[in-house]
Parts: structure tokens; sequence; C-alpha cells
């Protein structure tokens, strides 16, 4: 089997013109501040659409990499810790499309799980349901949120093994472990790498299938 | 007595043996403080986390243990994480009985505004729209009048709606008031130092006195 171990640069390369990427994270917890630090400093990638929870905070890579001017759509739940796409989205230099944190993980989840959308009565009679459809349920009306998916995703575990099996601790799987299902390539960044059989298989947070490559920090 | 602490202490008292309970940022999180001793709640952070604690001291800091503001914390005996998607399944799914959540306006409908202001701030909904719906009981903790005097609690909210209909209990520093559905507003407590004319005339929404109104105890 090849190996998925692989630097941060190497594994950033798979970033493209116009892709999609997703970012794990939740602020700055399990964020992965690494690869999105060499997707700036080794990939010149642009018109990337950033798909994440919050952008980050002032002090995290994303925050620069919103900042770098080759972001021309974003995602995400909340932006008030991250100036900066607010400021993009107030001059219309970058599309900013918000969504409840939980329509955004469940437009993530259903992409990665092969379903057509997701019904949900959040947003309703709210600025959240311009442009959606409507569906009426048992008597109960819905929301129609469709699934999202990424060329790319980046995420932040503590451990793998040389399979990609990750343990993520913590606070940190908020959108770490979702993404993980819905994109085409999976970075994981991790704290630690172990051989294969290391992790005990009620440990894992996310199979090592879902993972193409394992950057190691630290 | 501060305003926030009082809204804090009153809403603390709301809180039932066993309830689950989610607290916004700000004046919301001040409410754990208050909670009688013989009251156990699991508090939930929407970021994955069912049992939060005190905050962390500066040796137990970790990035794997952030609530929903990005504040280090701990977690109680009985803790559990997990990720985003299930998180918000809880929160929806009905299994969370308590939200606490400030807010910029509500209404006679119990519909309320916390979320945005066009033109000025858009630091997004995060996981309010998600939790407004999605919990049993709504609490809101808000001072009774905007920072300029400006009424709050109005006939009809005029700022982009977080969602209808979902305000169960009003907490501020001048009264205490529940939201009756097909029936509007009833004012059961008045804060101490106020008449019931000193809390009409701060509010803008039409109020139905209580047969059994009585002075807020904290």
């Amino acid at each position: 089997m090849k190996s998925k171990l692989l630097s941060a640069k190497e594994a950033v390369e798979k970033v493209k013109d116009g892709d999609a990427i997703m970012v794990g994270g939740f602020l700055a917890g399990g964020h992965p501040e690494h690869l999105v630090n060499a997707l700036l400093e080794t990939n010149s990638a642009k018109d990337l659409t950033v798909i994440s929870n919050d952008t980050g905070t002032k002090d995290l890579s994303i925050f620069q990499l919103v900042k770098s001017g080759r972001v021309k759509r974003i995602f995400a739940s909340y932006i008030g810790s991250n100036p900066e796409t607010g400021r993009l989205m107030m001059s219309g230099e970058a599309e900013v499309k918000l969504f409840p944190q939980g329509t955004l993980a469940e437009k993530i989840r259903s992409g990665g799980a092969g379903l057509g959308g997701v019904l949900t009565p959040v947003g309703l009679g709210t600025i959240v349901e311009e442009g959606k459809e409507k569906l009426e349920i048992q008597g109960k009306e819905y929301l129609l949120e469709m699934p999202l998916k990424a060329n790319v995703a980046f995420i932040k575990a503590d451990k793998a093994d040389e399979a990609g099996n990750l343990i993520i601790r913590g606070s940190s799987r908020n959108f770490n472990i979702v993404m993980a299902t819905a994109a085409d390539y999976v970075i994981a960044e991790v704290n630690e790498i172990v051989p294969i059989g290391e992790i005990e298989p009620n440990h894992v947070n996310v199979p090592g299938v879902l993972v193409n490559a394992i950057v190691k920090v630290g | 007595m501060d305003k926030r602490e009082l809204i804090a202490k009153r809403i603390a008292k709301e809180l039932k043996d066993g309830d689950v309970v989610n607290l916004g940022i700000g004046m919301p999180t001040m409410v754990a403080n208050y909670i009688p001793e013989d009251v156990h709640v699991m508090l939930e952070a929407e970021n994955g986390i069912m049992g939060v604690g005190p905050n962390a001291s500066q040796e137990e800091e970790s990035l794997n243990c952030i609530d929903a503001g990005g504040n280090y914390v701990t977690t109680v005996k009985g803790a559990s994480y997990f990720d985003s998607a299930f998180s918000f399944s809880l929160i929806r799914g009905g299994h969370v009985d308590v939200t606490v959540l400030g807010a910029l306006e509500v209404d006679e409908e119990g519909n309320v505004a916390n979320w945005m202001i066009p033109g000025k701030k858009v630091p997004g909904m995060g996981g309010a729209m998600d939790l407004v719906v999605g919990a049993k009981k709504v609490i809101l903790a808000m001072e009774h009048v905007s920072k300029n005097g400006a009424p709050k609690i109005l006939r009809r909210c005029r700022l982009p709606l977080t969602a209808t209909k979902v305000a169960k209990t009003i907490v501020t520093d001048m009264a205490v008031i529940d939201v009756v559905p097909n029936k509007g507003l009833v004012l059961k407590e008045i804060a101490p130092g106020f008449t019931l004319e000193d809390v009409q005339n701060q509010t803008e929404a039409h109020l139905i006195v209580s047969p059994n109104l009585k002075v807020m105890e904290v």
C-alpha cells in the first residue's frame, strides 16, 4: 500500500484553482493550522471556496487565507471572530453564505453520506429560507438544504496510525469528523503517528479509509 | 446589584434538577455561577461537550476543551464529547431542555431577533437558530431597553429574525415576562425599585399583567 505519510507541502499540492476546500475546527479548537499555512506558502491556487464553521480568529492561518485574495466564496456559520470575512462580505470581494451551524454540519454530512440534502425546521420564517424549497412532511414544514461537498478537506487530529485511522480529542472533533466524509481528498494534520495496529479500534474517531494523506506536525 | 448579575441570578432559578442546558455567550454564561447547589444540570456546549465545568486554570488549558465562546473550560464528572453533527442532532432533536440566549429584540408572538443588524453587524447566526428552534424552553436574557434607551420588547420585531414563535420566558433587569401562545406577553414579576407603569413605559409591546404579579426575587 502506498504510504499516506506526506509533508504538508506535498499534501496541499492537491488543491487547484477553483477548488472547494473544507477546513475543520471551531475557532482555534481542532483547526489544521499547519495545512492552511502550507497552502498559503507553497501553493498558489486561487478562486477558492472555503467551507469552515467560523473562518477562525485573527491569530490563525485561516485568517491569512481569507485575507490573501485567493478566496472567492466562503460558506460558514459564524464569522464574528474573523473581521476579514465580514469585510469581504460587505465589500462584495467574496461571496459569503451563512448557514445555521447545525444546518452547515448537516449539509456536509449529507454530502458525505450520499443523501440528496436534509430537511430542517431551522431557518423557517427567517432570511435563511430565501430561495430554498419548503416541504410539508407529516403536517410540519421544513426547509430543504442541499448537500455540500469539497475537492479537498483539511482536518486536524491528535493521533493517526499509518493507515490514517484518527483519534481526535475532546471538543476538537467538531467539524473534523463530518468533513472527512465529504471531500474527494482528505488531509489530516496530526500531532503523532503510530504503526498500524497501535490504535485500539474502539478509539478510532475517523476510519483510515477516509483519509488520503497524513501530515505530522511538531 | 449589577443589571447583568440580577438577570443571570433570576434565570438560574428557572433551571430544574436534571435539565440539559445550553448557555449562550456573554450574560447567559454568567447563569452558571448562580445555579443552586441542589440543582444539578448538564451544561451543553454546541461545539461538542455535554457536561461543561468551570473555566480551566492556566495549567489545565487545552485547545481540546473549549466552549462555544472559545474559552478554555473543564468538564464535570460524567461529561462526554461529540462532533458538531451529533451536537446539533441533540439540539434540534429536542434533547436540550433549556437554552438561554441574549436578544436584540423580542415581540408579542415570541419572535426573536439576535443575530444581525443589516449594514452594520453581520457576525452570523452560529448555533442560535438551531438552539431556539430545537430546545424545549427558550429563555431570553436581555436588558429591558437598548443602550440608547429604546425598547427591545416590541409589538413586532424589526430586525431580521432568528426564529419565529420560540421565546418562552424573557428575563430583564426590570421584569420577568412569559410568552403565552395566542395570547401575548404576560408580566409575572417586576424587579425591586420599579412600578408597573415604569415597566410598561419601557416596553413597546402590550403587557398582560398576571393576576399573580409579584416582585422579582433573586
